[in-house]
């Protein structure tokens, strides 16, 4: 995993809240066996209509998301995360994000930046009265950026320190094997196991 | 915090503890479906990894599968489900696939065969892995990436939860199901309200429940934003699981019971929040809305947007009013459906059949309604099919199908068409859920056959 500390793009005002996870990726996008091509499928329905946020061509190469609170609620599809890092999208930013979306960036680097409601209304009154205007979200600082204004943003310690090294979780729990290996050894005897009976 | 049944559970597993940093949990099963696993494998393929546990760890086919008997034609749908079939091959892993006796919806089939037990942890590529909860085990959904870490060291990394606790005391009136209760809950907690929780269904009403009524509740914990959702075990739950294929026998079993006893929250356990719901105001509930959320009992009406006191519900309510093709202020029994589903990992079980078959016998499916009943793993259909279930509905005009996911998510070819309106027993009512521009209801198993009967929402008592 590339290490994350800072980065500058477009912000896309997305004025919705409860994002939820059929609308970032549908269903039908799932049956892939790919990790890529999932951009395709980014908000499938809602670009259907010419009006939505990511159709205007100011918009259509951002790579922060702000959007609403509750990001991310439903289904544990780790494809909504893939399908917004497909597209291009580095960081979302939202006032408050579903426990197991917010789980799946972490785990792929896409950085969910928790910003307060209020100032999320900040950045998007930004963004809207300038359409292009860019981002930086440093996660070093834990601020984001855009024009004269400047937020902070909440992070847990331990995936924040995660990205800024772009450490791998399988490595990391692989170096405490022995552990597991011990753990192993003392479960109860009566536990089932999937071998065919 | 202290005594509560969840924290007994996640105590018990935890592998490492270090200041700073997340526990490393040990999983007890790691179930696998084609959906969430073809990039996990293909990961560990990558890494030249193998998978620890092959032997906690088990597969079966649902979301892709057709209803209806022959081969996927959906080549996108056959080749994931064809990986799956190659991993488990490669990987050593045991898999139940289409045909096989042992097949249906990942949460319908470990809990049939025994193998969902009390005090385990139990993970799957999917939300609804909170089903598990009912026997007290701490089950929750993963994303693609966990798939991945479990497969390669059967632990995984996580944050303790908080715990809610939901009382529901009392008595359930006739006709009141667990669907209801949960559907009811979800009005109440909120979308987001359990987010970072993890739910304990407590108080009589919830011990008074069949296993299989448990486990709809629990399905749906995850719409109440909870990460997982657990019922303390007890003799109901010792009395469904002896005698299943993966249940421990002769001094096991009594080793497993005397252990699984302990497994209840302390009198003196403190929750992080409590919320009391009286079993006797509960009935029957149905979603109006485009999120479980949006719900209201069936003798109430559509409600106006702006009724709601957040003005980001009311936005919500408006767009879900335009989405849904609803006015306000229109009595929910009188919105006219034509798609009834019964079915999905919430309502797909024998008790769900045969409530559903009791309100059918007799009558006929309404003129324009085409109803679905799915079950939800093939041992449940051989079961319907034993007890006559089946003549039941197609007597009554509705289809029997073969097990799967079927009309939950637009997946497989059992979808809603555009501007299609349906009653489905499944546990997401989202904008295209069941198919782009589809309009879902969420409802019990008693309304949804009550439902086809008289082509409008309705409940048993309608009729």
């Amino acid at each position: 995993m590339d290490k994350f500390t800072t980065h500058t793009g477009v912000g896309v005002p997305l004025r919705r809240s409860n994002v939820d996870t059929d609308q970032i990726i549908p269903a039908e996008y799932l049956k892939s066996v790919a990790r890529t091509g999932f951009e395709h499928g980014l908000f499938a329905a809602w670009r259907k209509d010419e009006t939505f946020v990511l159709n205007n061509p100011s918009y259509a190469a951002g790579s922060v998301l702000v959007a609403g609170p509750d990001f991310g609620t439903g289904s544990s599809r780790e494809h909504a995360v893939w399908a917004l890092m497909n597209y291009g999208f580095r960081v979302v930013i939202s006032s408050r994000f579903a426990d197991i979306f917010r789980g799946n960036s972490g785990k792929q680097g896409l950085l969910t930046a928790q910003a307060s409601k209020r100032d999320v209304e900040l950045i998007w009154g930004v963004l809207e009265n300038e359409p292009g205007a860019e981002v930086t979200v440093d996660l070093r600082s834990k601020t984001i950026t855009a024009k004269g204004l400047s937020v902070p943003f909440e992070l847990d310690d331990y995936t924040r320190w995660r990205l800024l090294e772009g450490l791998d979780d399988i490595g990391l729990t692989l170096t405490h094997e022995a552990e597991v290996t011990s753990f192993e050894a003392k479960r109860p005897g009566y536990m089932p196991t999937t071998t065919g009976v | 915090m202290a005594g509560t049944l969840a924290e007994k559970v996640w105590d018990a597993h935890v592998v490492r503890r270090a200041q700073g940093e997340p526990d490393l949990l040990y999983i007890d099963l790691h179930l696998l479906h084609e959906v969430t696993s073809p990039q996990a494998f293909d990961g560990l393929r990558l890494a030249g990894r193998s998978v620890r546990r092959p032997d906690l760890t088990l597969a079966t086919e649902d979301h892709n599968v057709p209803t209806t008997p022959g081969p996927i034609t959906d080549p996108v749908s056959k080749t994931q489900v064809e990986t799956l079939r190659r991993n488990c091959v490669e990987f050593g892993v045991r898999l139940f696939p289409m045909g096989d006796v042992d097949q249906g919806i990942v949460h319908v089939v470990s809990p049939q065969l025994g193998l969902t037990q009390p005090g385990m942890t139990i993970v799957c590529g999917d939300s609804h892995t909170s089903t598990h909860g009912a026997f007290g085990a701490l089950a929750f959904g993963i994303g693609t990436s966990e798939v991945e870490h479990v497969l390669a060291t059967q632990a995984l990394s996580l944050t303790p939860f908080k715990t809610l606790a939901v009382n529901v005391d009392g008595e359930l009136p006739a006709g009141v199901t667990a669907k209801d209760v949960v559907l009811a809950v979800i009005a109440r907690v909120g979308t987001a309200g359990g987010q970072g929780y993890v739910i304990e269904f407590r108080g009589t009403a919830i011990q008074a429940l069949s296993m299989e009524a448990r486990m709809t509740v629990c399905n749906m914990s995850i719409e109440a934003g909870a990460r997982a959702g657990m019922i303390a075990p007890d003799q109901t739950t010792f009395d469904y699981l002896q005698g299943r294929p993966h249940a421990p026998t002769g001094a096991d079993w009594d080793a497993a019971v005397a252990q699984w006893s302990t497994l209840r929250s302390e009198d003196d356990a403190v929750f992080d929040a409590e919320i009391h719901l009286d079993a006797a105001g509960l009935t029957p509930f149905v979603t109006w809305g485009t999120n479980p959320g949006q719900g209201l009992p069936l003798s109430a009406s559509v409600p106006y947007p702006e009724s709601f006191e957040d003005e980001s519900d009311q936005a919500s309510a408006r767009r879900a009013l335009e989405y849904m093709g609803l006015t306000a202020g229109t009595p929910l029994k009188e919105i006219r459906v034509d798609t009834v589903f019964v079915g999905s990992c919430t309502n797909g079980r024998i008790e769900d059949l045969r409530a559903a078959a009791a309100v059918l016998r007799g009558h006929q499916v309404a003129e324009g309604v085409r109803m679905l009943v799915v079950p939800g793993s093939t041992r449940v259909r051989l079961q319907a099919e034993s007890e006559g279930l089946d003549t039941v509905f197609t007597d009554a005009g509705a289809e029997w199908r073969l097990a799967g996911c079927s009309m939950c998510l637009g997946m497989n070819p059992d979808q809603l068409a555009p501007g299609e309106r349906s009653a489905s027993t499944s546990n997401r009512n989202f904008e295209g859920r069941q198919g782009k521009g589809g309009r879902t209801h969420l409802v019990s198993p008693v309304v949804a056959a009550a439902t086809a009967l008289r082509g409008t929402l309705s409940s048993p008592a309608d009729l």
